[in-house]
């Protein structure tokens, strides 16, 4: 998947909300990649826009995304259709309220085979008992019976999982799957994805807001503010490395498990900025301890860190350079 | 529960034999009547002066446990002393002056504030109700408070909605401490917030604890912040209490299963630990509240459990210096994980 320069807009009583400001990423097959950021700081409005998944008042302005060469916003929504429902899976954040409560679990997971894939209805439940069984819900034939509402919420978000990878999709893109469970629950659905991206070859967009959690799984981290990314890197890199203000005092501010971490905790100053205007400067400028008159004038672009090991991909966007001063 | 060791400690609640059990209706008309055990038989100490963090998964009964002890829910049986005096036994009349001494701030900044009054006012409040200053007086009172939770003076004349999710959450502290408090729950406080704003709102509570010579009990499933901020902490499992340590001891040597399972299931910022660490899947999910596991409650989700942990009810036992466990088989399991 290729993304360039993906700028989306919504439509609001007093103008426009500008959620995501010129977006450029890639995206290699297999490979899982980790978006985070603060709530409103775009990262799932951009990746939804990647599929046009979006409410009516959004608009995409600007830009490009092409999978496996296909130029998809271009494409008439049967077309996009198609592509959602067999090449791209989703997973929600909420898996109480992404299953249909009046449909039975298995209709559910095997009407978008019958739909897309032509299948029969009962191939199609077979597979989605093989699937089932592959996501760790054990009794699987006897579970595809039963309705939402019967499973708890850790099992709806395996069978969302499921579900998603029932079309043998080449991308998942999975929203803050596990932000409404549960700590022992989240381990055992990262655990589970964990073992899954082996054997499936999947590439996978894992959005979050905590920092923490995608430490030790993805290989690739993208860091979002203001509807742009203002650093990117290899996974290790991230959190040893880390080059703009932004990541930096979010790794600060975090208390760490392990160890105590004194007193006061470090903070970034402010409040998340609100995108009715499209940023002129840097969207992180007020907030920034590195600030220069540069960053409120001029939008900071994504490039390669000076310096950075050549196989990291770490590129950052701020004027500043901040190696020494961390 | 030894009470010997809270002997060199000024006792400020005395919880014992605390439970909580909500009756509901089951079934498409509501025709079965059951009983979800949220808080069953829970007894603890928090010391004046100390933050003491309560921590469990959703639905253990950590949220109502610190309700009742607000007596905003009325316990179905159990009694919390306050400074000597057990609050459920307590009219509603009696308990109003003893209310302003213990408050609460919320999880949620955006729902706990009246859209309709300005800050000032919702600030005031509480000094009014409980007639703790003359009129003319409440302006630079609610001016200092508003400074000492980090606001501008000059913003008592504005609404809620023009203020961020931070920014509210301050406001409901310094609601909070209009009265004058000694006792403060703190119910999920960050949680709400975005992660650049949760450690602002940390590094306030501990500065006003320290001001105000404030008594916390700090609600929350995020561990680390929980190690940041508490002296003592209490692990619950549905509707029962696991483990009670020093934070140093809890974090640095969990004992019971629970406790060890949950603390490796926390991730954290540092891809070279999280890459070697060896994680403890708990299997299953949380038993229903509605019919609790018998014996012990998180025999069913256990490693180590034999067939008695399915009889017998495990009571908390002292290890050593105040450091309390539910489970029976704690010489067998030992330093196992």
């Amino acid at each position: 998947m290729e993304v360039k320069n993906l700028e989306t807009r919504f439509k609001v009583r007093s103008g426009y909300v500008y959620a995501v400001n010129g977006v450029s990423f890639s995206l290699g097959k297999a490979e899982m990649l980790g978006v985070v950021g603060e709530s409103g700081c775009g990262k799932s409005v951009t990746m939804m826009s990647l599929i046009k998944l979006l409410p009516p008042a959004a608009q995409i302005t600007n830009g490009s995304v092409k999978l496996d060469g296909v130029e998809l916003t271009k494409l008439s929504k049967k077309d996009l259709n198609a592509v959602r429902g067999s090449k791209v899976g989703m997973i929600f954040q909420d898996p109480m309220t992404s299953l249909n409560p009046f449909l039975k679990i298995g209709l559910q997971l095997s009407e978008g085979l019958v739909y897309h894939k032509g299948m029969s209805m009962a191939d199609a439940l077979k597979r989605s008992a093989a699937y089932l069984d592959m996501v760790g819900i054990s009794n699987s034939a006897h579970r595809l019976n039963e309705y939402p509402h019967q499973l708890s919420g850790g099992m709806r978000q395996r069978v969302m999982i499921a579900m998603a990878l029932l079309s043998e999709p080449g991308l998942v893109i999975a929203d803050e799957p596990t932000t409404a469970l549960d700590v022992t629950i989240q381990a055992q659905i990262v655990e589970l994805v964990k073992e899954l991206r082996k054997e499936l070859n999947t590439s996978i967009i894992w959005i979050t807001h905590d920092l923490s959690l995608l430490a030790g799984m993805v290989d690739r981290i993208m860091v979002m503010y203001g509807g742009a990314i203002v650093e990117e890197a290899v996974r290790g890199e991230i959190y040893k490395d880390p080059r703009h203000p932004y990541t930096i005092g979010l790794l600060n501010s975090i208390p760490r498990l392990s160890a105590d971490t004194g007193k006061r905790l470090s903070t970034i100053g402010g409040a998340p900025p609100n995108l009715f205007m499209k940023p002129t400067g840097c969207p992180f400028a007020p907030r920034c301890r590195f600030r220069m008159d540069r960053c409120e004038k001029e939008l900071p672009v994504l490039e390669t860190v000076p310096g950075a090991a050549p196989d990291s991909g770490h590129r950052i966007a701020c004027w500043a350079d901040v190696r020494d001063n961390k | 529960m030894n009470t010997t060791i809270s002997a060199d400690k000024d006792v400020l609640l005395r919880i014992r034999n605390l439970v909580k059990h909500f009756p509901v209706k089951l079934g498409a008309f509501g025709e079965k009547a059951a009983v979800v055990h949220a808080v069953d038989d829970v007894s603890f100490d928090i010391y004046k002066g100390e933050t003491l963090g309560l921590v469990g998964e959703s639905g253990c009964g950590k949220s109502t446990t610190g309700f009742s002890l607000l007596q905003l829910y009325k316990p179905s049986s159990g009694s919390i002393e306050y400074d000597g005096v057990d609050l459920v036994r307590l009219k509603e009349k009696e308990l109003r002056p003893i209310r302003k001494k213990i408050q609460i701030v919320f999880q949620d900044p955006y729902s706990t504030l009246n859209p309709r009054m300005t800050i000032g006012e919702a600030i005031a409040e509480p000094l009014k109700v409980h007639a703790l200053l003359p009129a003319r007086e409440m302006p630079a009172r609610v001016a200092k408070l508003l400074t000492d939770v980090g606001l501008d003076a000059n913003v008592a004349n504005r609404y809620p909605h023009e203020f961020s999710g931070g920014q509210r959450q301050r406001i409901c502290i310094a609601r909070a401490l209009a009265s004058e408090p000694e006792f403060i729950v703190c119910d999920e406080p960050i949680s709400a917030l975005d992660v650049s704003i949760q450690a602002q709102i940390v590094n306030l509570l501990m500065d006003i604890q320290e001001k105000y010579k404030l008594t916390y009990l700090f609600i929350a499933h995020d561990l680390a912040v929980v190690r940041h901020i508490s002296d003592r902490v209490v692990v619950m499992y549905l509707g029962k209490i696991m483990e009670i340590a020093s934070k140093d001891e809890l974090f640095g040597n969990p004992r019971h299963p629970y406790t060890k399972a949950l603390l490796t299931a926390v991730p954290e910022a540092d891809p070279d630990r999280e890459d070697k660490r060896k994680r403890i899947i708990l299997t299953g999910d949380v038993s229903n509240a509605i019919d609790p596991p018998s014996g012990c409650r998180f025999h069913p989700r256990c490693r180590f459990a034999a067939a008695e942990c399915s009889v017998h009810e495990m009571k908390l036992d002292d290890i050593g210096a105040g450091h309390l466990v539910a489970c029976n088989r704690l010489a067998e399991i030992g330093d196992r994980e």
